[in-house]
């Protein structure tokens, strides 16, 4: 990092972005390797260590406290006193610096302001202001412009500028290419923990996008052509809003097929996790059908669906998939507990939900000391499997699976894989949701792109990855052309799924 | 393996962080998992030893001994310090410290030698009724303990803080008593529709707070101390009202209920014990049930556990919340309805039903918001509450320090890390039980 220059940190999701700033900003410790501040090599036990050596950070979720002032929220942590051991704050003091700070960086903040009370954008603002105050040189911002409008992004963008005349060094992390173009002098690209390449602003879009999601680590998995068979399930013009009320999913369309695996692929947030839930009936519907095997289920009950044959993984297995405290012989039966053999009336049959567990336990290989262990003893591999194991081991007709191998270990996610393909090859129409675009590559038939609660672009297994990572990154073929600094050439008729190879390629390959 | 100095040596003396208790503890299962496999190494643990480090590893039953004996402790400071004659035997302690000594140790002993033999057993008693009736009063006082406990811990096991025991309880004895005097009911029937009665009462001013939780998402502690409000002053205002005040009588107090309607007795005319401790273990074989063997428990633990993950697996929360809610509501109805349907009271009066609500909240705590639990530690109580009858009409010590021991023994409980360290406990299983009670806010 040089003084005054914003360098971009750039990468996919899991990549290890906010790791890498996290150690930097001393909230993890380093396994190895060492941090060097001005030729020095530099140790840091915690946040304050950072801030000590002129490192601020800016994270992705604010750490303000929302009844506080702007002032109030500048000064904790750094509170200035005054009256010996009485400890008076001394608000007025911390009230001058704020203002100070604002006019110098021509940062506007209204330093009485209560935090709740102000905008996102500010509230960003604010973070920046707080650690301005504490003289920082480099400042890191994690996916600053993640929560950000467009309005406010350019604003942000503005201050960036500002703060640069005045000699700070900013990383930026995003994965959002066209800011990165805007404002970087320098981008560095980051995929699966490591460095793959840096480039100059100068970059098209195509080649960072390529760098970003790379090539050839197709985690293969063994699976013959699909047969698709007949429509299992469809969605019509489906409209979902998130839980702050704010559209999630807007308009879509798509079907999947008996037999066949839909990848759904796209940087989270983008509306996934919201159209499962929708088809799952853990979330209202406000416009738009959702047809299985030809019967209209939307607005149905989460268990009318289950019973009528919906398996469903997860997103998130510790929150949504699994009672930690329960066994893994009763989470083996969370969906299906009132169901014969195990329930009958009113009553439990525990015998037979410990020989079901058994033969479970043994048939999806979950490592345990027994059934009857927590199931939050497990590892995170182990917990998976627990899940894809309740699900499918009743008859299905459409499977879904959100993120099936996050945090799961390398054997398990084989294993995993290969269960997905072998119900798809029994006749389940399969959804596979992941952030992973790898495991979307490799599991799916067909892939599906969302982007903004769209489906962007319906594309073939064997579609070129930069052309898929553009797709997620909302830029569809046709726009490519008018992209500002876009290849015209680099993709075309994507959604064909039989684009050229873009020309850029030899390049990249260089450089990653 | 085995630990050579257990108690005064170990590593964990002050276990400061949650975190800590379970590392160690999971150390120390493993420590007790292998020690059997591996008997030779070094000089081989006495039978006697390995006792005392089973027993020294902190598991509920000991936390929970340690607990009442650290109670009784304070306790017995609060008893010679509330005696003037005992006190004024301190101010010359320096000259003849046994007159003080002695004098602590005879208002101390006879105190719990009082408390032990109006609760379990007078061994200077004479006679059938006078060798039972300790134990009769401590039955009578358990019973209604034994529901409002239910009704607590079930919710607890919701994932449900029912605070609101003492309004349900009251709504249900006052639906008891009203049917019990108003209905003219052939004997059994009677008694059954009284019951019933009560449950309903009880069973809806649960439903109110169930439903506004499931529905609106208003926090359920908040509602039921409300309800619990409204509930009292209701009793008060029913009370006083044509056709239930006693004609006969100027002050605050019903219609006596028809004997048809009341709970037989066990033992005969002069012991109180009543046919609600039969009913009472019931309930706890039947809650016992239905948590552990029945879908509808599946249903309610999994929603106490994680909401969330039952909500996905196609278990409807708020049913459960409401469900959850009505059982609770009904179990405190009952206890209440045994509070004029039993031998304690045969007429509504505003303080008829007493703390039993509260207490049932410390007895769910103290039986670890388990059935069997709950049914031990309302026996606690109830013998707390007959032996400091006696301890206060024979000694002279007040009945509030009966309620102090309590509060105290609930305090211990509910703090295993304290007595842990008190006593120096090695940290075992006790470590989650701090979590299942700081659970459901």
């Amino acid at each position: 990092m040089e003084p005054g220059e914003i360098h971009a940190l750039l990468g996919e999701n899991g990549a290890g972005k906010s790791t890498l700033m996290n150690v930097l900003y001393g909230l993890y410790q380093p396994d190895g390797g060492e941090i060097l501040v001005d030729g020095q090599p530099l140790r840091l036990k915690g946040p304050s260590d950072a801030i000590r050596a002129g490192i601020g950070m800016v994270h992705q979720h604010f750490m303000l406290v929302p009844v506080f002032t702007v002032t109030e929220n500048i000064m904790l942590g750094a509170e200035q006193v005054r009256g010996g051991i009485v400890g008076f704050l001394d608000r007025r003091r911390a009230r001058r610096e704020v203002a100070e700070v604002s006019a110098r960086y021509n940062l506007r903040v209204d330093p009485d302001a209560v935090i709740e009370d102000l905008p996102v954008g500010i509230q960003q603002r604010v973070e920046i202001v707080k650690a301005l105050t504490r003289d920082v040189d480099l400042l890191i911002l994690d996916e600053p412009t993640a929560v950000l409008t467009p309005q406010e992004t350019e604003e942000l963008l503005t201050v960036m500028r500002s703060l640069k005349a005045a000699g700070k060094s900013i990383v930026f992390i995003t994965h959002k290419l066209g800011e990165v173009k805007a404002i970087a002098d320098r981008i560095t690209v980051i995929r699966r923990g490591r460095t793959v390449g840096t480039a100059s602003p100068e970059a098209s879009r195509d080649e960072l996008a390529a760098l970003m999601v790379g090539r050839n680590v197709r985690l293969t998995v063994d699976k013959q052509p699909a047969t698709p068979g007949r429509p299992m399930l469809e969605v019509a013009g489906l409209v979902v809003d998130d839980d702050r009320q704010i559209r999630a999913v807007d308009g879509i369309d798509l079907t999947v097929r008996a037999g066949e695996v839909l990848g759904v692929a796209g940087v989270q947030g983008n509306g996934q996790t919201e159209l499962i839930e929708a088809i799952m009936g853990l979330r209202p519907t406000l416009a738009g059908t959702v047809t299985l095997d030809g019967e209209p289920i939307h607005g149905w009950s989460t268990k009318k669906v289950l019973r009528a044959g919906v398996g469903y993984v997860p997103e998130d297995r510790s929150v949504d998939g699994l009672v930690k405290e329960f066994s893994v012989a009763e989470n083996l039966v969370l969906d299906i507990y009132d169901r014969p053999p195990f329930g009958k009336g009113l009553a439990l049959r525990p015998d037979a939900i410990a020989a079901s567990a058994k033969e479970r336990i043994a048939q999806f290989d979950v490592r345990t000391s027994s059934a009857d262990a927590a199931v939050g003893t497990l590892s995170g591999g182990n917990q998976q499997k627990v899940i894809v194991a309740r699900e499918l081991s009743r008859p299905l007709k459409l499977f879904i699976a959100a993120q099936p191998t996050r945090g799961v270990d390398v054997g398990s996610i084989e294993f995993i894989h290969s269960r997905v393909i072998r119900e798809r090859d029994v006749g389940t129409a399969v959804m596979v949701v992941s952030s992973e675009l790898d495991e979307v590559i490799g599991l799916a038939d067909r892939i599906a792109v969302m982007y903004r609660g769209r489906i962007i672009g319906i594309v073939g297994p064997d579609t070129p990855r930069e052309e898929i990572g553009l797709l997620m990154a909302g830029i569809t073929p046709d726009a490519a052309g008018s992209a500002p600094a876009g290849d015209p050439t680099g993709v075309a008729d994507g959604t064909t799924g039989d684009a050229a190879p873009t020309p850029e390629s030899p390049g990249n390959e260089d450089e990653a | 393996m085995s630990d050579p100095n257990p108690v005064s040596g170990s590593p964990d003396k002050e276990p400061a962080t949650e975190a800590e208790l379970t590392a160690t503890s999971k150390a120390d299962r493993g420590a007790t998992m292998t020690s059997p496999k591996q008997p030779a190494p070094g000089p081989r643990p006495t039978l006697g030893r390995l006792f005392l480090d089973n027993l020294w590893a902190a598991n509920t039953v000991t936390v929970t001994v340690l607990a009442l004996v650290l109670a009784m402790l304070v306790g017995a400071v609060l008893i010679i310090v509330s005696d003037p004659e005992v006190l004024a035997t301190y101010g010359y302690i320096t000259a003849r410290p046994a007159d003080a000594l002695n004098a602590s140790w005879t208002v101390v002993s006879e105190a719990y030698a009082n408390l032990f033999k109006g609760a379990v057993f007078d061994p200077e008693a004479s006679g059938f009724t006078a060798a039972l009736s300790p134990i009769s009063e401590t039955l009578t006082y358990t019973a209604p303990l034994v529901f409002t406990g239910l009704s607590v811990a079930l919710a607890f096991r919701g994932g449900l803080f029912n605070i609101g025991a003492q309004g349900q309880a009251t709504m249900g004895v006052i639906l008891a008593a009203v049917a019990g005097f108003a209905l003219p009911l052939p004997p059994v029937v009677h008694l059954v529709v009284a019951l019933i009665a009560g449950a309903v009462g009880g069973a809806v001013w649960g439903f109110v707070p169930g439903i506004l939780k499931a529905r609106t998402g208003a926090h359920e502690v908040i509602n039921t101390i409300m309800l619990n409000y409204v509930a009292v002053y209701f009793l008060s205002w029913i009370i006083v009202q044509n056709g239930v005040q006693n004609p006969d009588r100027a002050d605050a107090i019903s219609r006596p209920v028809d004997s048809s309607a009341a709970l037989p007795r066990l033992l005969g005319d002069n012991l109180r014990v009543h046919a609600g401790i039969l009913l009472a273990v019931l309930a706890t074989w039947a809650i016992a049930w239905l948590l552990n063997r029945s879908t509808l428990g599946f249903e309610l633990r999994a929603v106490g556990a994680n909401p969330d993950a039952a909500r996905t697996a196609g278990i409807s929360v708020t049913k459960t919340y409401v469900l959850v809610m009505v059982i609770a509501g009904m179990l405190a109805g009952l206890g209440g309805s045994q509070m004029v349907l039993g031998s304690t009271a045969n007429a509504l009066t505003p303080l008829v039903i007493a703390q039993i609500g509260f207490d049932g909240i410390l007895v769910a705590l103290l039986g670890r918001v388990k059935p069997w639990g709950v049914l031990l530690a309302a026996l606690l109580f109830g013998a707390l509450q007959a032996g400091g009858n006696r301890m206060q009409s024979y000694s002279g010590i007040s009945l509030e320090l009966v309620t102090v021991l309590q509060a105290l023994i609930v305090i211990f409980i509910a703090a295993p890390a304290l007595v842990k360290a008190i006593f120096q406990l090695r940290a075992a299983r006790a470590a989650r039980l701090q979590t299942s009670l700081a659970k459901g806010w």
